[in-house]
């Protein structure tokens, strides 16, 4: 029977903690794909210089904004040959007839704004064209709202039902004790003085039902850190393994000893009513 | 010791048990609570050490007023009386020193005060030399008798006891009475319900009776009243 509960809070502190892992790596990745979100401001071939700068100058003006950087049309083509490698150099004809645009470089200060900013860019003078990845970037914004929002309900979920099992294991030690604790009541025992070792009992049964979710997130996420290939695709970078497994240790010994406590409170609770 | 005005209680059920009640009881006193069951007997002691709360009136006992009293100041006040059942309330597992000793290690008493204090009382009831005994091997008197040394154990101004002789036999009985009086003698007021005609006749005390949820008789070395 006790066996049964520590087994109920082992298998939910292994999920709940599956899915933080997945939730918290989603979301690392998902900011740091959105801090890599910037606008690209090409501006007019035909503009003159100073109506680039002019350009610059409302730029700043912009609010929300937390970066803007320049890059000439010169810039732009040594970065591109730089970026094709050996294909490069097929771009050194254009060096004395530069195709491309000076660019702004935009940064929003929060990723979400960052559509309304190149909107707001789009309807300035000398504006040739606003590039952010607009599909990309709300599907993306979109999908790690939903990620977040299911993992929180599912995690909430499983706390419920670890607590409602081990409250109900702790109702079936308390029924077979209810005769001391009725006399207990009745020569005066105190609230806590009764309630003290269900109390431990519950801190107990969370505290051994976290050591297997713990060792298997540790080894766990070794494998996933260093043996399981991810860092083949560079885009992908999940969280360090310190000190992330120390702090989710922590928060599954946390989840555990609180479901036990709230389990072993809540089900004295309405025997103290006497 | 105990002072009730105008008392009423109904229970969540919507049955109505004691409807207006009122009395006082001195310190040291030695009452009979008398009536036929379902009179309302059980109801009043039950209000007394607040297992049940009085619907309306007013009740202080020991100088502390039960229905203004919030939940954590009742082990205290329970910590002043005893309590005697019918059926003893013993605990099976565990030996008769042991049952005594539990009384007050929840008081949370030290080890050394408890050792001595429940060979006192164990001594009190006659019962030292059965100290390592469990409850299932004692007569029904005894068991009772270990109950009593629980109840004074923490030297309580007052002892409830709801019928105790009423699982015993005659002679067992009187034995059980004869402590009772013993511990009236030194000063502990005493309410004991009971449906023993021959006790109640015998040892004259204060008999309250109730019907009906009302008090209909309350007399000074009173009789039994009612045809056993």
């Amino acid at each position: 029977m006790t066996l049964a509960s520590i087994a109920a809070v082992t298998t939910t502190l292994l999920l709940v903690a599956t899915f933080l892992t997945i939730i918290m790596n989603i979301n690392h990745i998902a900011n740091s794909i959105e801090e890599d979100v910037e606008i690209k401001v090409l501006v007019d071939v035909t503009a003159t210089e100073e109506e680039t700068e002019q350009l610059g100058d409302e730029l700043n003006q912009l609010e929300h904004v937390e970066s803007i950087v320049f890059s000439s049309r010169d810039e732009e083509l040594q970065n591109l040959m730089t970026s094709m490698g050996d294909q490069g150099s097929f771009w050194e004809m254009f060096e004395q007839d530069n195709p491309l645009n000076d660019v702004y470089v935009v940064k929003a200060q929060n990723p979400q704004d960052t559509e309304m900013i190149a909107q707001e860019i789009e309807g300035f003078n000398r504006v040739e064209r606003v590039n952010y990845g607009q599909d990309i970037i709300q599907s993306l914004f979109t999908f790690n709202n939903f990620a977040r929002n299911i993992g929180l309900v599912l995690i909430i979920a499983l706390v419920f039902t670890a607590i409602f099992l081990i409250s109900n294991t702790i109702k079936i030690t308390i029924y077979a004790r209810r005769k001391e604790i009725e006399i207990m009541k009745l020569v005066g025992a105190t609230n806590w003085f009764i309630r003290w070792p269900f109390f431990v009992e519950g801190l107990l049964l969370g505290v051994l039902g976290s050591i297997i979710p713990i060792a298997i997130l540790f080894s766990g996420y070794y494998y996933l850190n260093h043996s399981a290939g991810l860092d083949q695709f560079d885009f992908i970078q999940i969280l360090p393994y310190h000190p992330f497994v120390w702090q989710l240790s922590g928060i599954v010994l946390l989840i555990g000893a609180s479901i036990g406590i709230w389990g072993s409170v809540m089900s004295v609770r309405k025997f103290l009513k006497v | 010791m105990i002072e009730m005005q105008d008392v009423q209680k109904t229970y969540p059920n919507g049955v109505s048990a004691l409807n207006g009640v009122s009395i006082t009881i001195e310190d040291g006193e030695f009452v009979y609570l008398v009536g036929q069951s379902g009179a309302g007997k059980s109801t009043f002691i039950k209000l007394i050490f607040r297992e049940e709360v009085a619907t309306s009136g007013k009740i202080e006992v020991n100088g502390k007023d039960l229905l203004n009293m919030k939940w954590r100041e009742v082990p205290l006040l329970r910590r002043d009386i005893g309590v005697v059942y019918q059926d003893f309330k013993l605990l099976p597992k565990l030996s008769v020193y042991e049952n005594v000793a539990f009384a007050l290690e929840v008081v949370e008493e030290s080890p050394r005060h408890i050792r001595k204090r429940v060979m006192e009382v164990l001594d009190q009831v006659g019962l030292k030399n059965k100290a390592r005994f469990i409850p299932d091997e004692l007569s029904g008197g005894e068991q009772q008798r270990v109950a009593i040394a629980r109840a004074i154990a923490n030297y309580p101004k007052l002892l409830i006891a709801d019928e105790p002789t009423g699982n015993l036999d005659p002679d067992t009985s009187w034995g059980i009475m004869k402590i009772l009086e013993e511990i009236n003698a030194s000063g502990t007021t005493i309410i004991m319900a009971t449906h023993s005609k021959d006790i109640v006749n015998t040892i004259k005390r204060r008999v309250i009776a109730i019907e009906g949820g009302l008090i209909v008789r309350d007399q000074h070395r009173g009789e039994y009243g009612y045809e056993a």
